[in-house]
């Protein structure tokens, strides 16, 4: 059980400029495997620590790990999947999916084979010839999943990926998410509104305060993998979803609301 | 009645009421006042009479317009790429290239052509002068629009800043790019206009359309001068459709200004 962390956070503090405290001696430490979700009142700072992890944006005091490297080392074992899909919308599908190992000077055969498997896995294999504009939201998202699972992450960040979705689509993408993640198991940060997601993803989610912020509790969630819409159905994740309604609603109030929202 | 068919009748019957009330606008002159507006007719007797003229004037002018418009397409790249750097950068070169748009190219213009000797040389440099801002402005604001997340990812992806530049922030640059180089193509025949307005016969064999101008209107050709105007006309258009179909080859494939409305 001595596995050593794969991200480490060590009383990392981080503000912008001399702006206010974003993130106050936030300690953490997630093993490889894990699937952490995070969430919390808008604001309180859970952009900003994938930012920290992905290398995009410096610690201001304290240290991070990331497999034991700093983060700017790491970017190699990085993906990050925005809110929106932000592809090229000048290149096909294929070629968005290709773009990084284009750049590192992959040869075009690995390349399109590692391509092909990313596209089978998020079943848009027969879409690869087409422009991002020619694909539904939902669609535009896998590519962009597409694109990060291309890289073979170590781990994967994902800032509410799926929040400009509808219902439906988002469940459907989540169980994909799960279905991938069985074949290669990444860790996970992600972040996201909805209490629902966070507790049928992850096994644990924390549940941040905002100014400063801070992670106020985590919820282990117990559920077995693999999980299905057979999930949704059952008691533990009805209690769960509630519970983290509850205590989201809670830290929201205890929340002083930043001066200048 | 169908689409298509109203799209063709449509700018025909607009066409011929335009004609018809030029035609009114004529005959209800008084007789001594009617050489003030020819009619299309004279104007086309006109244009085939002095066909030879206005097609060498036309030759002269389309090459000081193309000649200008290229180099200022290839400065304002080479200076939109400078002036992409950096904030400071702009900031500092800004407001001189706003003096250098402000200042009136027609007072200037007889300086320009004792500067730069007269004939091809000033229309070029004329028509350049013109052409040039709408395109540095454009193509700058490309150059620095690019998606915040996008320049993320390819930092993450540890990319060079010329695959940067190659992969991401021209392409990204296109549309800003074509903007600026419509209005400029409108611009181009305009300014070598002006440009051989000034500099006179000089401008190659017997001058430009400026120049005919210039000549048809000191001998009272009316219906000549209309003539000259609709080359103008023409070769402004030529321009434009010319710019036009570029624009479609780069652009048309991704960018949303060519979605279709029914999809
Ligand atoms: N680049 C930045 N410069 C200054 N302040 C920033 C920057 N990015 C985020 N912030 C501030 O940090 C705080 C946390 O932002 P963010 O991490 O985006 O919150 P969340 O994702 O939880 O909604 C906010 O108060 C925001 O205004
Ligand atoms: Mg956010």
């Amino acid at each position: 059980m001595s596995v050593p962390p794969i991200v480490e956070f060590h009383e990392v503090t981080k503000r912008f400029g001399d702006g206010p405290l974003v993130l106050d001696r936030l300690s953490l430490a997630a093993q490889p495997g894990d699937f952490l979700a995070v969430i919390g009142p808008s604001g309180c700072g859970k952009s900003t620590l994938l930012r920290l992890i992905a290398g995009l944006s410096p610690v201001t005091a304290g240290r991070l790990t990331v497999d034991d490297l700093t983060p700017a080392d790491a970017a190699a074992e990085l993906a990050f999947v925005f809110q929106e899909p932000t592809l090229l919308p000048w290149l096909t599908v294929a070629e968005n999916v290709e773009l990084a190992q284009k750049l590192r000077g992959t040869p075009a055969a690995a390349r399109a084979a590692t391509r092909q498997g990313a596209l089978d896995l998020v079943r848009l294999a027969d879409r690869g010839g087409a422009y991002p504009r020619q694909l539904s939201g939902g669609q535009k998202m896998r590519v962009s999943l597409a694109r990060a699972l291309s890289l073979s992450p170590k781990i994967l960040l994902l800032d509410e990926p799926f929040g400009a979705l509808d219902e439906m689509t988002r469940e459907h993408l989540n169980e994909e998410l799960l279905a991938i993640r069985e074949q290669k198991a990444w860790t996970a940060f992600f972040v996201t509104h909805s209490v629902s997601e966070a507790v049928f993803l992850s096994n644990r989610i924390l549940v941040m305060s905002a100014n400063p912020g801070r992670i106020h509790t985590e919820i282990r969630v117990d559920l077995p993998y693999p999980r299905t819409n057979d999930t949704r159905l059952s008691r533990a994740y009805h209690d769960l979803v509630a519970a983290g309604s509850r205590l989201l609603r809670s830290v929201e109030e205890i929340s002083p609301v930043a001066s200048r929202a | 009645m169908s689409r298509k068919f109203l799209n063709v009748l449509l700018p025909a019957a607009t066409g011929a009421l335009v004609i018809a009330l030029w035609y009114g606008v004529h005959f209800w002159l008084a007789a001594e006042m009617r050489f003030l507006l020819p009619t299309p007719d004279a104007i086309l007797a006109a244009l085939r009479d002095n066909g030879d003229a206005l097609w060498r004037a036309a030759l002269n002018t389309t090459a000081g317009a193309l000649l200008g418009f290229l180099l200022a397409v290839v400065v304002s790249i080479a200076l939109g790429l400078g002036l992409s750097l950096s904030s400071l950068v702009r900031a500092s070169l800004y407001p001189y290239l706003m003096i250098l748009q402000m200042t009136p190219i027609i007072v200037i213009a007889p300086i320009l052509v004792l500067w730069v000797g007269p004939g091809l040389r000033s229309v070029t440099v004329i028509t350049f002068l013109i052409c040039f801002f709408p395109l540095v402005v454009n193509t700058t604001q490309g150059l620095i629009s690019t998606d915040r997340h996008l320049v993320e990812l390819f930092r993450m992806w540890r990319a060079t800043r010329g695959q940067q530049l190659l992969h991401l922030r021209v392409p990204a640059a296109l549309p800003y790019f074509f903007t600026g180089l419509r209005i400029a193509a409108t611009l181009a025949p305009i300014g070598a206009l002006v440009g051989d307005y000034t500099a006179g016969s000089s401008a190659g064999d017997g001058g430009g359309l400026g120049f005919s101008a210039l000549i048809y209107s000191s001998q009272a050709k009316y219906p000549a001068l209309f003539a000259t105007a609709a080359v103008t006309c023409l070769l402004g258009f030529i321009f434009t459709a010319a710019v036009l179909a570029l624009s479609w080859l780069a652009l048309h494939k991704w960018h949303d200004s060519y979605e279709r409305a029914d999809k």
